[in-house]
């Protein structure tokens, strides 16, 4: 039987991994700005997760001070994207990144 | 090759399986390196727990975040004010307020819940010096507050309280800045908190920076300079 906490950073990882598919995989903007943002809530999921180090132990509130700052600073920075994906959309009509070659 | 349930959104095919190859393994990989991790390493959790009275807060979470990683979180509050700076300059036209369908049920709700969240936010930020909670805590409330406002349109703000707005930004960083400069002066170091103040000087950072995180986020969410008339 897992600990709890190891099962909490399995399900980050897999978090980060439907993110980095969705951020790699899919060409339009907008998923891949929720692809990134998914992959960070992932990162954060498996970091707090790991604070925990057996039942013995109090969690490492260094990891958890450092997400509470990451929270806010990946709220930032997927509200900045998405103004940029806005400004492309808006100026351009793009809204996806085209294949190099189009077959 | 488009598929039907995905508008336009054209999937790359070529490659597509060798990205979910990368990323089976991504995953894989970085399970299997959770499952043996070592239960006993050297951790900063000590040295943090047991300074943490020094800080004159009870949550270590609190004394770690603005007292011994305090630059960290000061460049952090930074980095908001730089993402909205970022925003505004891309975006000088506001197109945001929204107003949703006029219903009383909306407005009477968010009539009731907005103070409600205030006194939530303002507990959060009072709480974090001895249980989980805090700045940024509270300012998500708060900014969770300003989304709802800004959605249910139920009071325009005049002019003069769109004129409060830059200040309620910098605040925050301000504050900090101003903190981290004054301890430098009885001849101490950058943001080395006198273990006597601390207490104080947290609550005074957190305090101001609740504001700018509150109105940071909310600010996030409309995308633009918030203007009137054009909702």
């Amino acid at each position: 039987m897992l600990p709890s906490a190891t099962l909490y950073a399995i399900a980050g990882v897999a978090l980060f991994g439907l993110g980095f598919y969705a951020l790699v995989a899919y060409p339009h903007l907008l998923r891949k700005i929720m692809g990134m943002n998914i992959m960070g809530t992932g990162v954060f999921m498996s970091f707090v997760a790991i604070a925990y180090r057996g039942p013995e132990q109090t969690a490492d509130p260094v990891p958890h001070a450092l997400v509470i700052t990451g929270i806010v600073v990946a709220v930032c920075a997927t509200g900045l994207a998405l103004a940029l994906a806005t400004q492309i959309s808006t100026r351009t009509g793009i809204t996806q990144l085209t294949p190099d070659e189009e077959k | 090759m488009a598929k039907p349930d995905r508008g336009d959104d054209v999937t790359l095919n070529r490659g597509r399986g060798l990205v979910l190859g990368l990323t089976v393994a991504l995953v894989g990989g970085l399970s299997a390196a959770l499952l043996t991790l070592p239960a006993n390493t050297p951790r900063l959790a000590e040295t943090a727990l047991s300074r943490t009275p020094e800080s004159e807060v009870l949550n270590p979470v609190t004394a770690v975040l603005l007292n011994f990683r305090g630059y960290d979180t000061l460049l952090e509050v930074a980095v908001l004010l730089l993402a909205i700076i970022a925003i505004w300059s891309m975006a000088r036209q506001a197109r945001v307020w929204i107003k949703l369908p006029d219903t009383p049920v909306l407005a009477t709700f968010v009539r009731l819940v907005l103070p409600l969240m205030v006194i939530v936010g303002g507990y959060l930020l009072w709480l974090g010096a001895d249980l989980p909670g805090g700045a940024f805590q509270g300012g998500a409330v708060l900014g969770g507050l300003g989304v709802l406002w800004v959605a249910a349109a139920v009071w325009l703000p005049p002019a003069w309280f769109r004129r409060l707005l830059r200040p309620a930004l910098v605040i925050g960083l301000l504050a900090f800045l101003l903190v981290a400069v004054a301890v430098m002066f009885p001849g101490g170091l950058l943001l080395a908190y006198p273990p006597e103040q601390a207490k104080n000087l947290i609550l005074l950072v957190e305090s101001a920076a609740v504001i700018s995180i509150g109105v940071t986020l909310t600010l996030l969410f409309i995308g633009g300079i918030p203007t009137r008339g054009d909702a």
